[in-house]
C-alpha cells in the first residue's frame, strides 16, 4: 500500500487543526464555511480512510468534501502530531486516486480540462495569453529575469492590473527581464493541488524546456502559486533562482533603484498562503509597506502563520466550492480586514486579489476598502511625485 | 424520515441539516472506542429558538435527540445509539457577556475552550476560566455536562462546580433558566436558589440541552511556573499532596506517571503548577512547597526535577498538545482512558491496577491525573494508546479499558464521563434508591425517551 494508506488512520481528530495559534477563531476555511465535523482536515481524513478501506462508498458529496480544502496548510502549521507535515500530501495522494478513477466534481473536471487544453482554467484561447501586454519583448538570454506571469495575471482583468503595474515598477528601476508570452504555459501549482500529477508532470515539463530553451537563470513570479510549485516541486530546477515579486521588490528598494513618496494611509496585509505559510516568506512585504512613510501598517487579528486563507487555493478561485454564504472565507477575510479601520487591504497574490476584490463588492465595501496588490500600491505612492528617501529597509 | 427532514430545513435552513451518509458515518463515532452507530440527521441550530423547535418536533416524531460539542469526550457519550438527530451546536458560538466585577461569562453552548480563552485573553486578560486539557476544539459546556476538571480545578473543584447558571431547553421544548439569571439579569449564582443545575450536570443530555451557560471567572496572575515532583514510591504521593496543598499555594497539581522514555519508568512525577504577579510572589510559593516537601527531600524519597526549558514550557502550555500527542505514541491515532475519580489517598492501590491490567494485556500505558479541589479527590488515568487499525489492538484495549472500570469501583472510585457499559457498572454498584429517583427524573423530565437514549439506562 501507498504511503498515505497506511498513515491516513493516524490522525486523532483532535481538532487543533481548526484554530489558528491563539484560537481565535476557527482557521480551517472549509471548516469554518460549512461547519460540519466531515468538512474539518480529521473528518475528511476519517472519511478518506473509510473511504480507501471501503466502509463507504465514493459520492460527489465525498468529492466535495474532498476538494473544498483548499490547501491553505493551517492543519499542517498547528497540527501537534510528528505526521503533520503529511497530511495536505495525503489529501493530495487521495486526490490523485480519484481523479485517476474520474471521481471528481464536474466543475474540477472542467477546471483541469481547461487546463490541459487551452493551458489555463478558464478556457481562453491559447494565444490570448499575452493580450494583455501591448508589445513587450519576449525573454532573451540578455536579461536577468523571466517575469512568470502566470494564468491569473495573464488572463483575468485583476491579475493583468498587477502584472502591468509589477513591470512599470521594473521599467522604473531599469530591471531587465522579458515575459514568455503565449509560450508560458501554466503553472501546475492547481494540477498539482488538485491530485493531476500527470497533468502537472507535463506543465513542469514544457516550462522547464522553455526555461532551458531561453538560458532562463532567474525567474519571478508574479503568483505565489508559481512561486511555490516551481520552487518546492519543479526538479530540474537547481540552476534557477525562483524568486516571488515581492523579494525583488524588497532589492530594488534596497538597492534605490526605487523609492516612494510620502502616503498618509492606514493598510492592512493578507498573507497568501503559498507565500506564507509554505514557503515562510512573511516580513518582506511588511517590510516594504513599514518603510513607505506614512503609512501606518495595521495586522488583521490573524496575520502570518495564523492567516486566515482568502478560500481560493486548489482552483477555489475559479469554482469557489465555498463560496455563496456570509461564512465563506473570502467575506470574513475583508470583514476582518474593514474592522481594522484600513483603507487598503494590501495583497501579493493574483487569486488572492480575485476573491477579496469580489467579496468587497458582496458586501458593500467598494467605497470605503480598496484591495490592491502591493505593485500597484507602491505605483500609485511613487505617482504622487517621486521624491528620494532612499531605504531604511 | 423524509417529512422530518423537511421539517428540520425548515428550522435550520438546507445548508445546515444533513442526511448525508458522509456526515451520519463521522457524526456516528467519536475518537474513542465505542461502536458506531449512525444517526438518521445532522442538524446545526444557529439559536436556543431552533433548539426549542427540534425538540419540540422530535417529541411529535418521538426521534431521539443527541447533543454534541466538540464530540470529545472520547467514551462515546454523543454516539446516537438508537440513531436520531444529533444537534452540532457549534454555530451557537457567542460570548454573550462578561462581567468583570462579579467575574463570570454567560456563553452559548458552541463556544469552544479556545475561544473562550482566546476571548478573554483579548478582552479581559485579568480574568481566566479553568482551562481543561483536552484539545482547543471541546466545548466549554460539553465539558461542564461531563463534570470536567481544568487548570483551577485543584482551587476550586470540578468545573461543573464553577457553573452561575443555566439556560436549558427542557425534552418538552420548553426553555427555563436556573439559577439567579431566572429572577434577575445577572448570572451570578446558582444560589441561593434550589439547586436545579444538578439535574442536568452529570447526565449527558439525557434531561435537557444546556444552550446557555453562566460560568466563573477567575483572576488571572501575571506569572505562572511549575515545579515537578519526582517519588518512586506510590504509597508517598497522597502524603505529598497533602502537604502541597495544606500550603495552599498551588493553582495546579496534576500527576503523571509512564513507561517511555525509559528514565521515566517507575518515577511518579507530581507537578505543581504556581502563579504570582511578582516573582517575590512566586518565590515565596516555592519556599512554602519546598519546605512542606523537606521531609521527602531529607529522606532522600523525593526530590524536585531539573528541567530543560523546554519541559518547562510543555507543562506550562494550556491546554496541554502532549496530552493529545498520546494518540500518536502507537502510530494508530487512538487515544482512550478510564479516568476514574478517587480519593487521592488511593492513589497507591489505582497505580497498582494500572501496572496490573497493562502488564495483563502487554500494553503500553501513560497515566495523567489531576488534584480536585484541596485533595477532596483527584482524576486517576488508566490511559492507553490503541492502532485504529489494527482490530485485535482495539479489542485488548477495550478489555483492559473494561477491567479499568472494574477495578476503580473496587477500589472506591467512580468512573469520571464513563461510556455505557462502565455506566452499566456503576449503576449494578449504586444504592438502589439513588438509582429510582434518578430513573423517576428522567421519568418526570423525558418521559418520550427522546434525550440521548441509551446513557444513564436505569
Amino acid at each position: 500500500m501507498s504511503d498515505y494508506a497506511t498513515q491516513i488512520h493516524r490522525c486523532f481528530r483532535c481538532g487543533y487543526c481548526k484554530f489558528p495559534s491563539n484560537f481565535i477563531d476557527f482557521n480551517c476555511p472549509s471548516y469554518k464555511r460549512f461547519k460540519f465535523e466531515s468538512y474539518s482536515t480529521g473528518g475528511r481524513l476519517w472519511l478518506l480512510w473509510a473511504w480507501l478501506r471501503n466502509e463507504i462508498e465514493w459520492s460527489e458529496h465525498l468529492s466535495e468534501i474532498l476538494f473544498s480544502c483548499v490547501t491553505c496548510r493551517n492543519c499542517v502549521e498547528f497540527c501537534p502530531m510528528k505526521f503533520k507535515e503529511d497530511i495536505v500530501d495525503w489529501i493530495v495522494s487521495i486526490r490523485s486516486v480519484m481523479v485517476e478513477q474520474g471521481k471528481v466534481l464536474p466543475k474540477v473536471s472542467e477546471f483541469l480540462n481547461n487546463i490541459y487544453r487551452d493551458g489555463n482554467p478558464w478556457g481562453f484561447p491559447r494565444n490570448k495569453r499575452d493580450a494583455w501586454v501591448n508589445n513587450k519583448d519576449r525573454y532573451s538570454t540578455n536579461d536577468e529575469y523571466l517575469f512568470f506571469v502566470g494564468c491569473v495575471g495573464s488572463y483575468e482583468p485583476r491579475g493583468q492590473e498587477m502584472a502591468k503595474s509589477f513591470m512599470k515598477l521594473l521599467d522604473t528601476a531599469n530591471q531587465s527581464y522579458g515575459i514568455l508570452g503565449t509560450d508560458e504555459e501554466c503553472d501546475g501549482n492547481e494540477a498539482y493541488m488538485l491530485g493531476e500529477k500527470g497533468l502537472f508532470k507535463e506543465l513542469a515539463q514544457k516550462n522547464i524546456e522553455k526555461f532551458e530553451k531561453y538560458k532562463v537563470k532567474k525567474i519571478v513570479t508574479l503568483s505565489p502559486h508559481s512561486f511555490n510549485i516551481m520552487k518546492n516541486k519543479y526538479s530540474g530546477l537547481k540552476n534557477i533562482e525562483i524568486v516571488h515579486y515581492t523579494q525583488l521588490l524588497h532589492d530594488m528598494i534596497q538597492n534605490q533603484k526605487i523609492s516612494f513618496s510620502t502616503r498618509k494611509t492606514k493598510v492592512t496585509y493578507h498573507d497568501p498562503c503559498y507565500l506564507g505559510r509554505y514557503n515562510g516568506v512573511y516580513e518582506i512585504p511588511r517590510e516594504i509597506l513599514e518603510n513607505i512613510p506614512g503609512v501606518d501598517l495595521v495586522e488583521m487579528p490573524r496575520n502570518r502563520e495564523n492567516s486566515f486563507c482568502c478560500g481560493g487555493g486548489s482552483g477555489n478561485f475559479v469554482y469557489d466550492l465555498l463560496g455563496r454564504s456570509e461564512d465563506s472565507p473570502s467575506i470574513i477575510r475583508v470583514r476582518e480586514a474593514y474592522e481594522t479601520g484600513a483603507e487598503f487591504l494590501i495583497v501579493t497574490c493574483p487569486s488572492c486579489k480575485m476573491m477579496l476584490d469580489d467579496a468587497i463588492k458582496k458586501e458593500g465595501l467598494e467605497k470605503e476598502l480598496f484591495v490592491k496588490d502591493l505593485s500597484e500600491f507602491l505605483l500609485a505612492t511613487m505617482k504622487q511625485g517621486i521624491i528620494n528617501m532612499g531605504s531604511n529597509i | 424520515m423524509e417529512s422530518i427532514y423537511y421539517s428540520l430545513v425548515n428550522i435550520v435552513g438546507e445548508e445546515y441539516v444533513s442526511n448525508q451518509k458522509e456526515e451520519l458515518f463521522i457524526y456516528s463515532q467519536d475518537s474513542g472506542m465505542m461502536d458506531p452507530h449512525e444517526p438518521n440527521f445532522v442538524v446545526l441550530p444557529k439559536s436556543t429558538e431552533e433548539v426549542e423547535k427540534i425538540v419540540k418536533l422530535s417529541n411529535i416524531e418521538k426521534i431521539p435527540i443527541v447533543v454534541a460539542g466538540g464530540a470529545l469526550s472520547l467514551s462515546g457519550l454523543t454516539i446516537p445509539h438508537q440513531g436520531g438527530i444529533i444537534l452540532d451546536l457549534i454555530r451557537m458560538d457567542k460570548v454573550l457577556e462578561v462581567n468583570d466585577n462579579s467575574r463570570y461569562a454567560i456563553i452559548e453552548a458552541g463556544v469552544t475552550t479556545g475561544k473562550l480563552k482566546a476571548y478573554l485573553e483579548r478582552n479581559h486578560p485579568e480574568l481566566r476560566f479553568s482551562m481543561p486539557d483536552a484539545p482547543p476544539a471541546a466545548t466549554v459546556v460539553g465539558n461542564i455536562v461531563i463534570h470536567g476538571q481544568g487548570r483551577l480545578s485543584q482551587q476550586y473543584g470540578f468545573n461543573s462546580d464553577m457553573v452561575t447558571g443555566l439556560e436549558v431547553v427542557l425534552p418538552n421544548g420548553e426553555v427555563c433558566k436556573i439559577g439567579s439569571g431566572s429572577v434577575s439579569p445577572y448570572w451570578f449564582a446558582i444560589a441561593p436558589l434550589p439547586n436545579l443545575a444538578g439535574l442536568f450536570l452529570g447526565w449527558y443530555g439525557t434531561t435537557g440541552i444546556i444552550t446557555q451557560l453562566g460560568i466563573k471567572l477567575y483572576p488571572k496572575k501575571k506569572l505562572r511556573d511549575v515545579e515537578v515532583f519526582l517519588v518512586e514510591e506510590p504509597k508517598l504521593v497522597p502524603d505529598v499532596v497533602q502537604r502541597v496543598t495544606f500550603t495552599e499555594m498551588p493553582e495546579d497539581i496534576f500527576i503523571g506517571a509512564q513507561p517511555y522514555p525509559p528514565a521515566y519508568k517507575d518515577l511518579i512525577m507530581i507537578g505543581i503548577c504556581i502563579t504570582g504577579d511578582t516573582e517575590e510572589e512566586l518565590e515565596f510559593k516555592r519556599k512554602l512547597i519546598w519546605d512542606a516537601l523537606r521531609p521527602h527531600i531529607d529522606s532522600k524519597e523525593g526530590g524536585f526535577m531539573v528541567m530543560t526549558p523546554e519541559i518547562k514550557q510543555e507543562l506550562l502550555e494550556i491546554p496541554s498538545s502532549s496530552t493529545t500527542r498520546f494518540a500518536d505514541v502507537l502510530k494508530g491515532g487512538g487515544f482512550e482512558y478510564c479516568g476514574p475519580i478517587i480519593p487521592v489517598e488511593k492513589f497507591p492501590e489505582a497505580y497498582k491496577k494500572l501496572l496490573e491490567i497493562s502488564s495483563k494485556y502487554s500494553l503500553t500505558y501513560g497515566s495523567i491525573g489531576r488534584v480536585i479541589g484541596r485533595s477532596h479527590c483527584m482524576m486517576f488515568t488508566f490511559g492507553y494508546p490503541f492502532n485504529r487499525a489494527d482490530s485485535k489492538n482495539i479489542e485488548i484495549t477495550k478489555r483492559a479499558l473494561y477491567d479499568a472500570n472494574v477495578a476503580s469501583l473496587e477500589i472506591g472510585g467512580v468512573p469520571w464521563k464513563p461510556e455505557v457499559p462502565a455506566q452499566k457498572l456503576i449503576m449494578e454498584k449504586m444504592d438502589k434508591n439513588t438509582l429510582k429517583l434518578m430513573q423517576s427524573m428522567k421519568n418526570f423530565l423525558d418521559p418520550n425517551r427522546i434525550m440521548n437514549p441509551g446513557n444513564w439506562e436505569v
